[in-house]
């Protein structure tokens, strides 16, 4: 019997007024993407702080997205700009916590855009299946209590 | 013994730096002698574990516990001091959120005894002895606390009435809450709420003398690097400093003498994750990427060779609060635990 298919769960977080409009559009379109996006709307791409990433993906998701409008028509002027910031400076910290920082991915979308939204949306969860289950809740549970098994020592870059 | 209530300051995983700092009252010393008797301190007096396995359970007023949670000899004594203990405090940022025994959390266990053991340049070990938790010797087993794989803060193995942030807690700070503890004590008025206390409720930056504008970076500097002007905003100047993300109560000391803020006292209140909130902070005021002036692919180019000049960003934004972060650790070998 073939095995089942690994189904990841990805938040994603997209802003108001392009964005978000463009995930509306591609459904009345009926463009379709992977159910295993999970939205929440934001005022602004900016307003994502790198907490909520580390929170889903600390509480078992597989990877957040974040979708915001095009560098230079964003909403409230250039805080699309400090959202690409976040999301680059937050990528290179994930990584330093073993976490492959393609789970984390930003995609700009005006709200015109639904069925290229869509598109990305669907390569960006299949580009996380790939990666597999994150697990971070067993990660963090299961530490503390293992004995010393130094026979098997082997570098683990830092 | 006499009736005076009872003080224990005990230390885990930790440098000893707490004790200092508390030493470091001066003569108030005295009147903290005066008010308590010590009933477990082991770097002032002599007492032994089974001196305080003998304590009937509350025996201890107060016990100020420093360091974090590395070995499982450091999480029994937690839970024998908070057996014996009417309160517990978690003094100084070890306790608190882990501080720098917790950055080893960016590795991984076997990573970090093969430094100790191994890999310096000035360790000579052909044999590659490793402490062992149980060894068995002709005179009859020997045993060694366990070491665990993540360093933790107290809070995560026992409940904690206070927390004294700081890396050492400023001296100053630590008599005010000795004094509020001995005034309860004493006069029979109520210990304030549970919580963070000897620290201020605000950010690094508002006790910073410096001048602040608005903060444009174009790049970062090691702090060998430049010479800070004296009277500016060190982050204004490119200087990593983590004072916009973290409590206040020390009275900026770090910034006045031109080092950026570590980050000791961890976040400010209401922020769960001190290192996000660097992240946040670090990212806004970079000075690129201004609408309409490059394309994409430059822009995202430009933005990472200023974060080229970041070389540790997790280190550096979770220096003290790794085990209180929300990740809390790195994942271990190829991500394959469960």
């Amino acid at each position: 019997m073939a095995e089942k298919q690994f189904e990841p769960l990805i938040i994603g977080f997209t802003c108001n007024w392009c964005s978000y409009r463009a995930a509306d559009l591609a459904g009345m379109s009926r463009a379709k993407y992977p159910p295993n996006i999970r939205l929440i709307r934001l005022m602004c791409s900016g307003r994502m702080d790198p907490e909520f990433a580390l929170k889903a993906l600390r509480s078992g998701a597989d990877g957040v997205i974040i979708t915001g409008c095009h560098p230079g028509e964003c909403h409230y002027l250039e805080q699309n700009y400090k959202a690409l910031r976040r999301y680059l400076l937050l990528r290179r910290t994930l990584k330093q916590f073993g976490i492959e920082p393609e789970r984390v991915r930003l995609i700009w979308a005006s709200a015109a855009e639904g069925a290229r939204l869509a598109q990305e949306l669907t390569k960006a969860v299949e580009e996380i299946r790939a990666l597999g289950p994150l697990s971070w809740h067993n990660v963090v549970a299961a530490d503390g209590d293992r004995p010393l098994e130094l026979q098997h020592l082997e570098e683990v870059a830092a | 013994m006499s009736d005076k209530p009872k003080l224990a300051m005990y230390w885990a995983s930790s440098c000893g730096g707490c004790e200092i700092a508390t030493l470091n009252i001066h003569e108030h010393i005295l009147d903290v002698d005066a008010v308590f008797d010590i009933a477990f301190f082991p770097c002032i007096a002599d007492f032994k574990i089974k001196d305080v396995q003998g304590y009937p359970d509350g025996y201890i007023d107060v016990c100020l516990f420093n360091g974090a949670i590395r070995t499982s000899e450091n999480e029994e004594m937690a839970h024998l001091l908070r057996q014996k203990s009417k309160v517990l405090v978690a003094f100084g940022s070890c306790a608190y959120e882990g501080c720098i025994p917790a950055l080893s959390n960016l590795t991984t266990r076997e990573a970090t005894l093969n430094t100790v053991y191994l890999d310096n340049p000035t360790i000579d070990n052909p044999n590659r002895i490793f402490p062992q938790p149980v060894t068995e010797v002709p005179e009859g087993t020997l045993f060694l606390p366990v070491f665990y794989h993540t360093v933790k803060s107290l809070d995560q193995v026992v409940k904690v009435d206070y927390t004294i942030p700081g890396c050492p807690p400023e001296p100053h700070q630590i008599w005010a809450v000795l004094q509020a503890v001995v005034t309860a004590l004493t006069q029979g008025v109520p210990l304030p709420p549970s919580g963070v206390v000897g620290a201020s409720n605000v950010a690094v930056c508002e006790e910073c003398p410096r001048q602040r504008n608005v903060k444009k970076i174009k790049r970062f500097y090691r702090p060998y690097e430049v010479v800070p002007d004296p009277d500016i905003c060190l982050l204004e100047q490119g200087l990593m400093c983590l004072g916009i993300a973290t409590r206040g109560g020390c009275g900026a000391l770090c910034p006045q003498v031109g080092m950026g803020c570590r980050g000791c006292y961890g976040a400010v209140p209401g922020v769960e994750d001190q290192g996000a909130k660097m992240v946040t902070a670090i990212a806004s005021v970079m000075d690129v990427g201004k609408p309409g002036e490059l394309d994409e692919v430059k822009l995202e180019q430009e933005i990472e060779a200023i974060f080229d000049t970041i070389p540790d960003p997790a280190g550096t934004f979770y220096r003290f609060s790794m085990a209180h972060s929300i990740l809390r650790r790195t994942r271990v070998n190829g991500y394959d635990r469960g």
